[in-house]
C-alpha cells in the first residue's frame, strides 16, 4: 500500500498526459466500433438485397400447385415436387451417415486416439478435407459409389457424397463442443468412478450437444445447397415422378427402394430452368431458390431453438 | 506478505533439520484407514513426490498443507488415480487400503475400483450440468443402481448427509446450475456421499467460497468425519487447525512434517513448518 502512494506521487504531474493517453484510446475504439458497424451494414445490405430480389421474382409464383406438381415444358405449369421431395430424402441420407460418423470420429479424436504422429496426420487431413472444393468429391463419388461399387446415380449415392462433405464440419464442431467442457466436470465424472464410455456418453457428449448440433445443422445447411457434385455424380435435371414411398402397407413397413432411385434435388431444378430461354422459367427458378432459402433458413432456426433450449436445460 | 503474529509455540531447536522420526512422521494414529508408504510420483521427467510416507487415521480428518507446488494436492490426487487420467504419469511406491492391505498406486489394480471406493470433492465446485437430484444420483447410477425408490432415499440421506436437503428439496429437478458456490459445493458433497466411499478426499474445497459458506463446509466436514476418513488439502491453516485431528506439512514433494493438529501447531518441531505456519514464507 505505501508502495502504491509513492508510485503516484511520483508521478502526479503527468496527470495531464494520462488525460490524453486514456481519451486517445476511447478515441481509437469508438473508429473501430464505427468501422465494424459499417462493413456489417454493408454486408447486411447486399444479404438482404439479394434475397428481397428473389422474393420480388419468385414469391408471388409460390402456390401450392408449384409445391405439388411434377416439372414441366410448360413453365406455367412446371412444380418442384420431385426436387423438394428429393433434396429431403438426398438430406435424410446425409444426416444419418454424417451426424453419427461425424460425432463418433470427433470424440475419438479428441479424447480416445493417443498423441502421435499418425493422428495428427488425420487430424490435419480432416481440417483440409473441409478446404477441398465440392466438385472433388462429386469426381470421388462418380469413380468410386456410382461406378466402381455399382450403386447408380442414386439418392443413396448424393446422400453419401454430401455426407462426406460435411463430415470434416461435424468432426470439427464436435471436436471443438468437447473440448470446450470444463476439465472439471470429466474429473468430476471420473471421480465418482465412471469408466470413460459412461463419462464420455453420460457427461461429456450431454453437455456438448449444443455446440456438436450447431455443427450439424451448419453441415447440413451448406449441403442442403450444394449443386456440384450432385451434378457430378449426374443426378437427372428432369423427373416427374417420385421415388418409391418409403413406407408400405405390407410386412415389413419399410422400404429401402428409394435409396436406389433416380432423382433430383432442388439446386439442380434452379440451375435447369435459369439455363432455358423462357424468361418464365427465370421466375419458376427464383421460387424454387425462395423455398430453398426458407428450408434453410428454418433449420437453422431449428438449431437456434434446439440450442436454446437445451442451454437453458441444463443451465450453461 | 502482511506478517502475522506469532502463536505461541516453543523454539526449534537449533541445528536441527530431521525432525525426527522417519520421513516427518511424529505421530502414529491408533487406527488407521490407508497408509502412504515410500511413494513416489512423477510428471514426466519431474519428480513431483520423494518418497513420501503418511499414515491416515479412520475416521478422522487429516490436513495436508504447505506452499504450492509442494506436492500435497498431487499426493490427494493420488489417492484416487485421478493422475491416471493424463499421460506421461508414473507412481512408485505404495497407497495402503487397510485393513485389507490393497496397494491403491500398484499396477494390477484398476483406478475405476479405487474410484468406487474413495470420493472426492474438488477445488472448485463442479456439478454436472443435470438436475441436482441426478448429480446426487450419478455415483449410484455408475455402480449400477437405477431403482428409483433406491435412487430416491439415498439421494435424500445424501443431500440431508450434506446439509443440503432443506434448502433443495422442493426443486430436486431444477438445474444445479441454479445453486449458489456454497450450495453447490455441498451439493458434490452430497454427489460424493451417496455412494457411501470409504475415503473422502477434499482438494481445497473452500478455496472459491466465501467465508459464511466456507464455515457451512467446515462444519459439515466436522460432521462427517463421525463416519468417514477424510484427507483434506488447504491453503488455510486456520481451517486445517480447526477442523483437523492430523496435520501434514508438505515442502518440495518431501513430508517434512506429520503431527497430532494441536501438537503441531503448538509444538511444531522442524524449522520450515514453524517458519510457514507463523506466516514467515509460503
Amino acid at each position: 500500500m505505501t508502495s502504491e502512494i509513492l508510485t503516484r506521487a511520483t508521478t502526479a504531474s503527468s496527470e495531464q498526459d494520462e488525460i490524453v493517453l486514456v481519451g486517445r484510446a476511447r478515441r481509437r475504439d469508438a473508429i473501430f466500433a464505427g468501422l465494424g458497424l459499417f462493413i456489417l451494414f454493408v454486408a447486411m445490405a447486399f444479404l438482404l438485397a439479394l434475397i428481397a430480389d428473389l422474393f420480388v421474382d419468385g414469391f408471388s409464383r409460390i402456390d401450392m400447385a408449384f409445391l405439388t406438381d411434377f416439372p414441366s415444358r410448360r413453365p406455367e405449369r412446371s412444380g418442384i415436387l420431385s426436387a423438394w421431395v428429393g433434396t429431403c430424402l438426398v438430406m435424410f441420407v446425409t444426416a444419418m451417415l454424417a451426424i453419427p460418423l461425424g460425432i463418433a470420429a470427433g470424440l475419438y479424436l479428441e479424447e480416445y486416439a493417443p498423441k502421435n504422429w499418425l493422428t495428427d496426420i488425420i487430424e490435419i487431413n480432416v481440417t483440409n478435407l473441409a478446404g477441398v472444393p465440392s466438385i472433388i468429391y462429386g469426381l470421388l463419388a462418380l469413380g468410386f459409389f456410382v461406378y466402381l461399387a455399382g450403386l447408380g446415380r442414386s439418392v443413396m449415392v448424393a446422400g453419401m457424397v454430401l455426407a462426406l462433405l460435411i463430415l470434416p464440419i461435424v468432426i470439427v464442431a464436435t471436436r471443438e463442443a468437447v473440448r470446450s467442457i470444463p476439465q472439471m466436470i470429466r474429473e468430476g465424472a471420473y471421480g465418482i468412478g465412471a469408466d470413460k464410455w459412461q463419462t464420455m456418453w453420460h457427461y461429456i457428449l450431454p453437455a456438448a450437444r449444443p455446440g456438436i448440433l450447431t455443427g450439424a445443422i451448419v453441415g447440413l445447411s451448406r449441403a442442403i445447397g450444394e449443386t456440384a457434385p450432385i451434378i457430378t455424380i449426374g443426378a437427372l435435371t428432369f423427373i416427374a415422378f417420385l421415388p418409391p414411398a418409403p413406407v408400405q402397407p405390407d410386412f415389413p413397413f419399410v422400404n429401402f427402394d428409394w435409396l436406389h432411385a433416380p432423382f433430383t434435388v432442388m439446386p439442380i431444378q434452379m440451375f435447369n430452368w435459369i439455363s432455358r430461354p423462357q424468361a418464365a422459367f427465370h421466375v419458376n427458378a427464383a421460387a424454387t431458390g425462395v423455398v430453398l432459402l426458407i428450408m434453410t433458413l428454418g433449420m437453422n432456426a431449428i438449431a437456434i431453438w434446439i440450442r436454446f433450449r437445451l442451454r437453458r436445460r441444463i443451465g450453461l | 506478505m502482511v506478517e502475522t503474529p506469532a502463536p505461541t509455540f516453543q523454539k526449534p531447536i537449533a541445528g536441527e533439520t530431521e525432525s525426527g522420526g522417519i520421513g516427518g512422521i511424529l505421530v502414529r494414529p491408533e487406527k488407521l484407514r490407508a497408509e502412504v508408504r515410500n511413494l513416489s510420483f512423477w510428471y514426466g521427467d519431474f519428480l513431483a513426490l520423494k518418497s513420501v510416507n503418511l499414515p491416515i487415521a479412520d475416521r478422522e480428518v487429516t490436513a495436508l498443507i504447505g506452499p504450492s507446488g509442494c506436492g500435497k494436492s498431487t499426493l490427494l490426487r493420488s489417492f484416487n488415480r485421478m493422475h491416471d487420467l493424463y499421460p506421461g504419469n508414473r507412481y512408485d511406491g505404495e497407497i495402503t487400503l487397510l485393513p485389507e492391505g490393497r496397494n491403491v498406486v500398484g499396477p494390477q489394480t484398476d483406478a475405476i475400483l479405487i474410484r468406487l471406493r474413495i470420493g472426492m470433492v474438488f477445488q472448485k465446485p463442479n456439478p454436472f450440468p443435470k438436475s441436482i437430484y441426478e448429480n446426487v444420483a450419478a455415483g449410484l447410477r455408475v455402480r449400477g443402481i437405477n431403482r428409483k425408490s433406491v435412487l430416491d432415499e439415498r439421494v435424500e440421506e445424501a443431500l440431508r448427509g450434506a446439509a443440503l436437503w432443506n434448502e433443495v428439496k422442493d426443486r430436486l429437478h431444477d438445474s444445479a446450475y441454479g445453486l449458489s458456490g456454497g450450495q453447490q459445493q455441498r451439493l458434490c458433497i452430497a454427489r460424493t456421499l451417496a455412494p457411501n466411499p470409504e475415503i473422502i478426499l477434499f482438494d481445497e474445497p473452500t478455496s472459491a467460497l466465501d467465508p459464511i459458506a466456507t464455515a457451512r463446509i467446515e462444519e459439515l466436514i466436522d460432521e462427517l468425519q463421525q463416519h468417514y476418513t477424510i484427507v483434506i488439502v488447504t491453503h488455510n491453516m486456520q481451517q486445517a487447525a480447526r477442523i483437523s485431528s492430523y496435520t501434514a506439512y508438505m515442502h518440495l514433494g518431501e513430508m517434512t512434517e506429520f503431527n497430532a493438529t494441536k501438537e503441531f501447531f503448538t509444538n511444531p518441531r522442524h524449522e520450515r513448518t514453524q517458519q510457514y505456519i507463523t506466516g514467515r514464507f509460503g
